[in-house]
Formats: structure tokens, sequence, C-alpha cells
């Protein structure tokens, strides 16, 4: 028997069915998705959960398949039982369950904050970064010490991906929202004023969106979209500065699906410079949710041992990042 | 120009230590962020300094040790303020033992309670942004702070305390806390309990929170 072991992961907290399979090498062998797109509106969590219910099997297949495995291989499943909506996690807790049953592997639950980082820290290597993670439901500014990821900052609201895309609805712009809303900003002269809200180290987006939408009718939605940007990515940056400055960390790593924005990858990159900071993104195919994630994530935990019984796998909706502890960083 | 030397370079400002018109003291100056778009930099830089700078007057006049401020200048987006010769009690923490924790916290309690009782909030309450000089605790560092009365501000401001301790001195978070309330209620008596129960609504509106922590 060799050496190597192998983890599928499945991801299952929001849009995204995810799964991948990593080796303990640190490699990602495969990672399909299957993304919940809505008709009109935000994401519905039930009708998500339906999706990923009908899209699993064929992910798992594409995943094996392409890693080249059979489930019988496989050493151990990874699932992410938290944070997310609860229809979606339910979902992806019952899909990993059957799989550790089939196979007879142990099974593992993983925080999806935890796998973002974690996944962000294998790819770049870097050992102990200041870490920055954006997404549609999640906004944390985090740093390790003493046995977990400590929240240095978060959003006392709505997260950042959320602000944006639902400003990107507003304006008709649709499916993926970031990428329209910045290609659209890209076009923009004049900085329209709106709330700049930072308290502390945490940022607040609500009111922020808020005024926004109601500047549509009135405003260039060009100007408005490049003000939006600037004050939401500038909050940020203002919080990420002063945790850099108060943790100095030797480098920043920003991850989540956010992540993938080329504007706020310069304004982060332009604030490890003034602080002689190292700078990584997790590269685009990680940043979003993904069944990799887990997997690597599930693999870190498999060597401490922590998996779980069938019977007591319950997934955890609001389950904190700074709640879990990381005993393979001790 | 008076001679000054580059002390800390912050989040938002860069601290000069250099003598002015005969006085030691601290350069406070809101540097350009070149990743800020341009209008709304010179806001931020322009509208902090100046508030900062009455805050840190006022303050004092609610008998909170603050440095000094002698002179600002807008163009500059500088404050020219006294230089407290001490330690930030951040440094300062791992070498105290829990007698000393408490009352110093006791004691930084009083001191909030003291600004929220006369209308002002700091904003950014860590262990970073308090000086201790000869036993006493002096608050610097007021570019987020307000004048407000307002229940929220408050709450933000003990909730921020509440964090700094449990991310950079969770060991003995409880017990700094716990006196720090002490203090806090001492000054704030029935206000207190409002507070706290905002307190408890902010950390609970973090949007992943499990249950009453």
């Amino acid at each position: 028997m060799s050496s190597v072991q192998h983890v599928l992961g499945i991801e299952c907290t929001a849009h995204t069915f995810g799964c991948g399979v990593v080796s303990s090498e640190g490699t990602v062998l495969s990672n399909s998705k299957a993304e919940y797109v809505p008709k009109t509106g935000g994401i519905h969590p039930r009708e998500a959960s339906q999706h990923h219910a009908a899209k699993a099997s064929a992910t798992i297949r594409d995943a094996l398949k392409e890693a080249g495995l059979r489930l019988s291989d496989v050493d151990a499943v990874a699932f992410s039982a938290g944070p997310g909506l609860g229809p979606c996690l339910r979902t992806g807790a019952t899909v990993a369950r059957m799989l550790s049953l089939l196979s007879g592997k142990p099974l593992v639950p993983v925080n999806h904050c935890i796998a973002h980082i974690e996944v962000g820290r294998m790819v770049t290597r870097e050992e102990d970064p200041l870490v920055v993670y954006v997404s549609g439901g999640n906004t944390i500014v985090s740093a390790f010490s003493d046995g977990r990821y400590r929240i240095f900052g978060e959003t006392l609201d709505i997260a950042l991906g959320n602000c944006l895309d639902s400003f990107a609805r507003s304006l008709g712009l649709g499916h993926p929202g970031v990428p329209k809303l910045e290609s659209l900003a890209n076009e923009g002269h004049s900085f329209i004023p709106l709330p700049y809200v930072v308290k502390g180290q945490d940022v607040s987006y609500s009111g922020l969106l808020t005024m926004a939408v109601r500047k549509i009718e009135e405003s260039d939605p060009r100007d408005l979209s490049l003000s939006l940007l600037e004050v939401a990515y500038g909050m940020l940056a203002e919080v990420t500065e002063r945790a850099l400055a108060h943790t100095e960390k030797p480098s920043l790593l920003l991850t989540g699906g956010v992540a993938r924005s080329p504007r706020l990858q310069r304004i982060l990159e332009s604030v490890c410079q003034e602080h002689s900071s190292r700078f990584y993104v997790v590269p685009p195919d990680l940043a979003g949710d993904n069944g990799g994630m887990i997997a690597w994530a599930g693999y870190l935990a498999l060597k401490e041992d922590l998996t779980v019984p069938i019977e007591t796998s319950y997934i955890r909706p609001k389950w904190r990042l700074d709640e879990v502890e990381v005993p393979w960083r001790r | 120009m008076a001679e000054m030397t580059l002390i800390k370079k912050g989040a938002e400002a860069e601290l000069y230590r250099g003598r002015w018109q005969g006085f030691d003291v601290i350069f406070k100056r809101r540097i350009r962020k070149p990743y800020r778009n341009h209008d709304l930099d010179s806001y931020i830089r322009t509208s902090r300094t100046s508030l900062e700078a009455k805050l840190l007057s006022e303050s004092k006049r609610l008998r909170v040790p603050t440095p000094i401020v002698y002179f600002v200048d807008l163009d500059k987006t500088e404050i020219i303020m006294s230089y407290i010769p001490g330690l930030p009690l951040k440094k300062m923490m791992p070498t105290m033992d829990e007698t000393s924790i408490k009352q110093f916290f006791v004691k930084i309690g009083k001191m909030v309670g003291r600004l929220h009782r006369g209308g002002i909030v700091h904003g950014d309450l860590t262990t970073s942004n308090m000086i201790v000089k000869d036993g006493s605790v002096f608050f610097i560092d007021f570019g987020l702070g307000e004048y407000t009365l307002d229940l929220e501000a408050r709450g933000v401001d003990v909730h921020l305390m509440r964090r700094t301790l449990e991310s950079s001195h969770h060991e003995v978070s409880k017990i700094a806390y716990n006196s720090f309330i002490s203090g806090y209620s001492r000054v704030m008596g029935d206000e207190t309990e409002e507070v706290l129960r905002r307190v408890g609504e902010i950390r609970r509106r973090g949007r992943y929170v499990e249950g009453e922590r």
C-alpha cells in the first residue's frame, strides 16, 4: 500500500455543488462543480439544494474519473459542514454520508472558511499569512494565533460579494455581478460620495448598498459603479492595512470568490507594498467555492483523526471560523 | 523645519517624533493612500484629522488622559501633539500579573464610561491605542472616534474592546473584560445594561454566530 493518501471533498454551502479529489502531497487531482444560477433575484436556498441534489452524482462521477480513482480508492470523505445555507448543507452532508457508507471510509466534517484559507496556504506554500477572505457570504480578515484562526475584522452585516452582487442585480447586470460591475466601473470618471463605514476593525456594507441603489435613478451607472467599488474595496483595504500593521504578518493571502477581482487584487497589492509584505492570491479555479479545498482541509483534519461518526455528523449553518481548533498548525 | 524621526508607519498615518516650539512632540500625518480614489482620500484624511484634534482635546475635559494638541495643519493633514513617554498596553500585558490587569481594566472601563457619558466614542479601542505612563493610561488615536450618544456606537466601542482582548490577549481576556465592565458600569450606572445588551446583539449580528457566546 502506497503512503500517498487521497481524500474526496464535497462542497455544498450555497451556489455551488463541488466535488474534488486531492492527494496527501498537496495536489488537486480533480475539481468538478455545478453551479446554481437563480432565474431572478438572489439565491433561493431550497431551489439551490434541489439543484445540488440533481447534479451530485454526475459531478462526483466526473471528479473520480478525472482523478483516475474509484470510490474505494479514496481514504476519506470530507464535506463542508458549515457555515452555509441549511438546505444546501443538508444535501451535501447526505451525499457525503452516503459516500462514506458505500466506501467504508471515514467521514470528515470541514469548516468552509478554514478550507478557503488552507487551500490558499497549500498552493502558495505560505506558512503564516494574514488572510483576507471575501465571498458572497463572508468578509473576514483573519490571522492564525495560538491554535485558531482569529478574526481581526469582519463585516457587521452583509458580505462584500453580497453587496456588489445585489447592486449589480439592481442595475440589471445579471450574473456574475462583480466582473460586469468592474468593467462598467472602468468607464466611470467622477466620484459620487457614498457612506464609508469602518467601525474599528470591522466594516459595514448594508448602508452603502442601500444608498448606492437609491442613487441609481439620478446617477450615471458607470460613475456609480466606480464609486461603489472604490468605497467598498477602500473600506476593506483600510481594515486589512490596519490588521497587517497590528499583527505584523509577513504576507497577505487573498482568498474566496471575490479574490478573483483584478481591482481588489491591485488595491491589496498596493497595501502590501506599503508594508513590505508579500502578496498572494488564490488561483481563480480555487478561489470560489469548490470541492478541492474541502478535500484538502479534510486531509489536514484526517491526519489529526478529526473524523465523525455518521450518527453525529450534524451540519452547522452558523459555524464561525474562530470556533475551530486547528491542531495541524500547532 | 523641525527635526523629525519616523517612529511608526501606521495603517493610515505616519508618526514622527521631534521637537516643536521647545516641546517633545508627535507629528501625526495622515498620508495619501495611492489605492484610494483621490476625492474619497482627501475627504477621509481632512475630516478625520480635524475631528481627531477636537476629540483629543474634548476627552481631556472628561478626565480621560490624552496627548495635548499643539497645532493642527489641515493642508498637510497633520496634528502636532505632546509625546507620551510610556509603553503601549499591548506590549505590557504579557508581563502583567492578574491583579494589575484587573486594576488597569477597571480604570480603562471607567475612562471609556466617562467618554461615553460625555458624548464621545473612541472608535478603535485596542490595546495598541492605550499608552501606560507612571500607572496612568493615555488614550491615543481617535482617528475613528465620533461625537455621539448613540447606543449603537457605544456598543461597537465595547464590542471592539472585547474583540481585541479575545484576539490579542485571549488567555486573560475574560478577567480583563469583566474588570473593564465593572469599571465601565461604575460610571455608566443603569445605562450599562442597555449597552451590554447591544454588545450582545452586535456580536450575534456577525453573520455566523452559533448560539449565545
